[in-house]
């Protein structure tokens, strides 16, 4: 069953020692409870909507009530520039997007705290949990990527006359890679975070509230080539702007994609979810002890 | 024979107290003084044997120290010792639950575990869902579930309720059900810690039965923890007694038992139930009792006096000579509750032949109520004894 135990020790099948290999992650093992993700992804999803009346529908609720929200205060209140865009359409594109990375990292972020009972009762790759967390994020996304391809219908076939809304491009191809960038920096980050927090908790209440203040230094509500020049560096230091500004300039036409912005935040997802995991391996074998 | 376990010079130790102030600036030191300076764990050093009857000088405690020990394939093992003598800590390194803090654990085969039944039943979803869920999170693949699942539902005895979601089960139904699924788990090495003490007498039996059929019938080793050391006589040839973090005794059952019970005996003298500041009172819903009896325990405490947040109570329920009959553990919060605690646990005919009904007079208590991390770091007061709550 551990491979890398037989290959030394060849009589034995498994052996427990205090100090493991940073880089021993167990990824046969993880692969190897695969069922076992898809049971959690399920039971997510089931207990979502048991004994609620509107069931999945729920998961329309909150993407529309929000853009109908920013549509009003950022739209028409405050005037911001969206790109030439339909501003619901501006700013659902933003929303979904923005959603599914903010809840991959916020339940990743809580992920010791929130199953310390299972995990200090049953062993199972630990890393499981998180990963059933992007994944049953990934069909709440879905569901409202198809209220946005409802919305991206409705203005096609309304105000195809006047030109208002730009076409799909070839980068919508880029679409699997975006879901894939943003639930794994999501997952990476979240990793980190909540590694950090089984022994000092400071860093959990910086999440809630920091999730919320990041979304104003990405490009959600306000489109990157609105944003003023000298503080234009910051908000492209911020990985999910590459990310949802390729999003936008994919399905809607209208965006900053450039292959720097973009490849910026490659690298920085794939370092943050190499160091994350990293992290996570060393904390799960004594944080029963920790939290 | 082959051994399937072989642990060597296994030992864990723990930090007493609140985790908070204080504990960045010993990490530093003690990450500098080991990593680049090459010295010996200044961590290890203060440990002390870890005697929850005596006030130790420092704050670190061995729950484990240098523990050796061999188990061959095939064997039924019995674990005793009271509680904080570092069982379940022994039961959750094998697991994988956490690492030791030094020593080697060598293992053949694959090793199910089951500390705690029904970890990760969700209450929202049917029994069925759960069988699933809770097969796969013991480390059984979606095919072998399939496979057994109805022998799962008939040996549960919830085929009725099956498909009603497990919150509307009785606490007794959803233990059936939780020990059918792990009963079922195909897995050379099983361990199990202190999960009959629910359930009825008559479920008792049964998944005592199944054990002993586990052990002798499919060869396959178990290591058993429990107080009820009458099942651990019926079950296991060899049992290891721990006491304060080190092995007492190894050996034959039969003999092993006989001193555990001489030794507690001795340490149990006094019966009469002695508030300390911490236990206001200790009630019990009869005046007699009779074997399989469910006795509730009513425990209040001073809250007052208890400033952690989540907190453990364990509790030993001895006889007359201080042997203990039964014992428990709950975890709880104590903002969830007023100042009364119920724990029902069930008397267990204990070596010796409770033909007649015992009076709640013979009965002693000894509880411990211990910070969020286990009853085996104890740090609060009860009855026998007298502790101070460490802040």
């Amino acid at each position: 069953m551990n491979k890398e135990a037989t290959e030394i020790h060849p009589e034995w099948d498994l052996v427990i020692e205090p100090q493991n290999s940073l880089f021993e992650l167990h990824l046969k093992d993880v692969w190897r409870y695969r069922d076992l993700l898809w049971l959690l992804v399920k039971r997510d999803f089931v207990s979502f909507y048991k004994q609620t009346i509107l069931g999945p529908l729920w998961f329309f609720i909150q993407p529309l009530f929000t853009t109908i929200i920013f549509t009003f205060i950022f739209g028409n209140l405050a005037g911001l520039s969206t790109d030439g865009l339909p501003q619901p359409l501006f700013y659902m594109a933003g929303i979904t997007a923005w959603n599914y990375f903010a809840d991959c990292l916020t339940k990743t972020s809580t992920v010791f705290r929130d199953n310390a009972g299972i995990f200090g009762k049953v062993y199972f790759p630990r890393l499981i949990m998180p990963l059933s967390i992007v994944v049953s994020n990934l069909v709440r996304f879905g569901v409202q990527m198809l209220l946005f391809f409802v919305m991206i219908a409705y203005y096609y076939f309304t105000q195809k006359e006047s030109g208002a809304i730009s076409h799909m491009n070839v980068y919508v191809f880029l679409f699997p890679i975006l879901v894939l960038l943003m639930a794994l920096l999501g997952l990476g980050l979240g990793l980190i975070i909540t590694a950090m927090t089984t022994k000092y908790r400071d860093l959990a209440f910086l999440v809630s509230f920091g999730v919320q203040l990041l979304m104003y230094a990405t490009t959600v509500i306000y489109p990157l080539s609105a944003a003023p020049e000298n503080y234009k560096w910051l908000i492209e230091l911020n990985p999910m702007t590459g990310i949802i500004e390729a999003f936008r300039y994919g399905f809607l036409g209208a965006g900053v994609f450039t292959t720097a912005t973009f490849g910026y935040s490659v690298s920085f997802t794939l370092i943050s979810l190499i160091l994350g995991v990293v992290i996570f391996n060393k904390t799960e074998k004594t944080f029963v002890d920790t939290i | 024979m082959s051994s399937a376990i072989k642990v060597e010079n296994l030992s864990k130790i723990y930090r007493l107290g609140e985790i908070g102030t204080g504990t960045v600036t010993q990490d530093i030191d003690r990450w500098f003084k080991t990593k680049v300076m090459g010295k010996e764990d200044p961590f290890l050093k203060i440990g002390e044997s870890n005697d929850r009857a005596k006030k130790g000088i420092g704050d670190i405690v061995y729950s484990l120290q240098d523990i050796n020990f061999e188990i061959n394939q095939g064997d039924a093992v019995g674990i005793i010792g009271r509680n904080g003598a570092g069982k379940s800590t022994l039961l959750k390194i094998l697991s994988r639950v956490t690492t030791p803090t030094t020593g080697k654990i060598n293992i053949k085969g694959r090793v199910a575990s089951l500390l705690e039944v029904g970890t990760g039943f969700h209450p929202e979803l049917t029994g069925r869902e759960n069988i699933y869920l809770n097969g796969a999170i013991l480390g059984m693949r979606k095919r072998e579930i399939d496979r057994k699942l109805d022998e799962i539902i008939d040996f549960s005895g919830v085929e009725r309720y099956i498909d009603t979601p497990v919150k509307r089960y009785s606490s007794g139904m959803y233990v059936r059900l939780a020990f059918a699924v792990a009963a079922h788990l195909e897995s050379e090495i099983l361990i199990v810690d202190e999960v009959l003490a629910v359930g009825d007498a008559e479920f008792q039996k049964k998944c005592l039965g199944k054990m002993g059929e586990v052990s002798q019938g499919d060869g396959r080793t178990i290591l058993f923890v429990s107080h009820n050391l009458s099942a651990i006589d019926a079950l296991c040839r060899n049992s290891i007694w721990l006491g304060n973090g080190k092995i007492q005794e190894i050996g034959k059952t039969e003999i092993v038992i006989n001193n555990y019970n001489a030794i507690s005996r001795s340490l149990v003298s006094d019966t009469v139930l002695r508030t300390s500041k911490y236990l206001q009172s200790v009630k019990l819903n009869k005046s007699t009792f009779q074997y399989s009896d469910q006795i509730e325990i009513e425990v209040g405490f001073n809250r007052s006096m208890i400033i952690s947040k989540d907190c453990y109570m364990a509790i030993d329920l001895c006889d007359v000579d201080g042997r203990i009959i039964n014992s428990d553990r709950v975890h709880f919060d104590f903002y969830d509750n007023d100042k009364i605690y119920i724990i029902k646990l069930f008397l267990f005919d204990n070596c010796w032949n409770l033909m007649d009904s015992i009076d709640s007079t013979e009965l002693g208590f000894d509880v411990v109520f211990s910070d969020n991390r286990e009853t085996g770091l104890l740090v609060n007061g009860l009855t026998h004894f007298t502790y101070e709550w460490k802040l």
